[in-house]
């Protein structure tokens, strides 16, 4: 170590360094006095916002601009005669969202969304974590096997996802039907059979986030704590609730929360296996909702306002998830 | 490795296994009846007594995809879409993650919460305000209205996750390159780039999955030119819901499962650290 940091040179003289220097490439000038701790604190406060300025840019134009103007868009009345010019655009208020809080399809869409993506993190997260502790448990050639199994599923683009499990379960050509005996049953004709069919697709191609991720974190566990527990005579599942399960939790709450929000707005699933919402709209969901609000019947104002209503109520869940982590102590 | 070494009776482990192996067979078996069925010939395909094997495997729909409706130029773009957005979200998110762990400056960890808020925006309800915004500076049916909101939206996690890949490059290196009189900007791009690529390389499976998947936006932006459509649009003309050509089906979503798992395959072990250490710290 040197008394000097690096980074800290005074302007025109090479920084100390064994008797080299080389040509430089850049002119910066010298820094606040020297920190103890090389490369904290003593640098430049202009030096990060200029690595950090094409991610803030990017942002900032694609992505808190958007939130910004749907925000916008949901308070006017904002149909197919505006965007054609053929009429002026009127500012509504909140007149989107009492028509949509008015609406009855609305809150069985909100209800659908809130059951379906709660069976779907409940069901993802438990075959997820069951297969994480069962992959502890087996040597290598089966951990290895269910390991690119899960990668394979995890790699299906959810297009073809759907339509393969469309075509597993298809009423006159699909085994399943055959291997249960079920004839010609079709799948997605009630509305039960339809969710459930879309919840078999959807956890089998996010189990796998979950159980590599548990997985990850189990494997960190010392396994002298572990050993010790069995020692002092726990059983398995004793060490699973008592000692994994509190180390695991911040593991556990990450992959709950990203399961959450992405359950939540499932849209290709739903939109390709119920061939976009159901019959009569039986198995809608508030994304392909305010999808078909806007592009299929051109109420925009009317589309933007469920898409506002999307963003409060996953901002709510973040919020609690923040907390979560902060009361964790958790440093960023 | 087993939970406690040794302390896992035999019978036990042999259910174990045998229960890993069964559902690694029932994970697998769509994936699998996928290509079986891509490779069937017509006739069997559409048998009622579906059989798990195929005698006569024929590149039929294969060729029938390939065939039809410019499949190629889907395929192309698709890997277009996908590439740019991997390699602009990669640099891009390079600088930040090496802002937010290199430095500390005032906001920091304001803008660390930013971008953790930023990943739960569900970015399917800006498809409104997105068109609107392709359509006033003209990107609609282009690939660019796919790529540039797909670049913003992988960002927030690249970063978070290029977070643990960058700190563990250890800071006595920083300071050796700089007493050798190596640059900042030299130092960034010659050392430390390359030694945070296989992490980059890790993360940006994510941006390419969620890229080659996008399907929304393309069924939103591409409206009238379909010279620019996208895998997932060419693969739904295969599928009509009365009468879906389920050859066609699985031939394309062969073909289009096939790049996501060679990049999978490839980088899966970063993969499995590199999320250990975006979700721990």
């Amino acid at each position: 170590m040197t008394p000097n940091s690096p980074g800290v040179e005074v302007r025109g003289r090479p920084p100390a360094g064994r008797g080299r220097s080389r040509p430089r490439g850049d002119s910066r000038t010298s820094d606040a006095a020297p920190r103890p701790r090389a490369g904290r604190g003593g640098r430049r406060q202009t030096v990060p916002w200029l690595y950090l300025a094409p991610a803030l840019v990017v942002l900032a134009a694609l992505l808190a601009y958007p939130v910004y103007q749907l925000g916008l868009i949901s308070l006017f009345r904002y149909t197919q005669a505006q965007v054609s010019g053929g009429e002026p655009t009127a500012f509504r208020g909140f007149g989107n969202y009492a028509d949509v809080f008015s609406d009855d399809q609305f809150w069985q869409v909100l209800l659908s969304t809130v059951v379906f993506a709660a069976a779907c993190v409940v069901s993802t997260l438990a075959v997820g974590c069951a297969l994480a502790v069962l992959l502890t448990r087996v040597r290598a050639v089966p951990r290895l096997a269910l390991m690119l199994a899960a990668m394979g599923a995890w790699a299906t683009p959810a297009v073809t996802g759907s339509t393969v499990w469309l075509f597993l379960f298809d009423p006159d050509f699909g085994p399943v039907n055959r291997l249960l005996g079920l004839g010609d049953h079709s799948w997605t004709y009630g509305r039960f059979s339809a969710f459930f069919l879309v919840l078999l697709e959807v956890v089998w191609c996010s189990f796998p986030f979950v159980m590599v991720t548990v997985y990850a974190g189990i494997r960190s566990v010392p396994s002298e704590v572990l050993e010790a527990a069995a020692l002092d005579g726990a059983s398995q599942w004793r060490i699973w609730r008592s000692v994994l399960a509190p180390m695991l939790r911040p593991i556990l709450v990450v992959v709950t929360i990203q399961s959450v929000i992405w359950d939540f707005k499932v849209f290709t699933q739903i939109y390709v296996m119920t061939n976009g919402g159901g019959i009569a709209g039986q198995n809608l969901v508030l994304n392909v909702y305010a999808y078909q609000q806007a592009f299929a019947s051109s109420q925009y104002g009317l589309g933007s306002a469920i898409g506002v209503v999307m963003l409060l109520i996953l901002l709510a869940v973040t919020l609690v998830y923040l907390r979560l982590l902060r009361r964790q102590g958790e440093e960023l | 490795m087993t939970l406690v070494r040794g302390l896992v009776t035999r019978p036990w482990r042999f259910a174990a296994e045998a229960c890993a192996l069964l559902v690694a067979v029932v994970v697998a078996f769509p994936l699998y009846w996928m290509v079986l069925g891509a490779f069937k010939p017509a006739g069997e395909i559409r048998s009622s007594e579906p059989r798990p094997w195929t005698l006569a495997p024929s590149l039929d729909s294969f060729r029938r995809v390939f065939g039809q409706q410019e499949f190629g130029r889907y395929f192309l773009n698709s890997l277009v879409v996908a590439g740019a957005v991997v390699i602009a979200s990669g640099v891009i998110a390079f600088l930040a993650a090496t802002a937010v762990t290199r430095f500390r400056f005032r906001f920091r960890t304001t803008l660390l919460i930013m971008f953790l808020v930023a990943q739960m925006v569900p970015v399917e309800a800006l498809t409104i305000p997105l068109f609107f915004l392709m359509r006033d500076f003209g990107q609609l049916n282009t690939l660019g209205s796919l790529i540039l909101p797909h670049i913003a939206f992988s960002l927030p996690f690249a970063i978070w996750m290029l977070r643990g890949f960058v700190k563990a490059v250890p800071e006595a290196l920083e300071e050796a390159a700089y007493l050798d009189g190596a640059s900042r900007t030299r130092f960034l791009w010659q050392i430390l780039f390359p030694l945070v690529l296989p992490g980059l390389v890790a993360t940006s499976v994510f941006s390419f999955i969620s890229a080659w998947n996008d399907f929304l936006f393309a069924k939103s932006f591409i409206i009238s030119d379909t010279s620019q459509s996208t895998l997932p649009m060419a693969l739904l003309v295969f599928y009509k819901p009365d009468d879906p050509d389920w050859g066609g089906v699985m031939a394309g979503s062969t073909v289009m499962t096939i790049p996501v798992l060679v990049f999978f395959v490839l980088v899966q072990r970063r993969l499995v650290s590199g999320l250990g250490g975006a979700v721990k710290d």
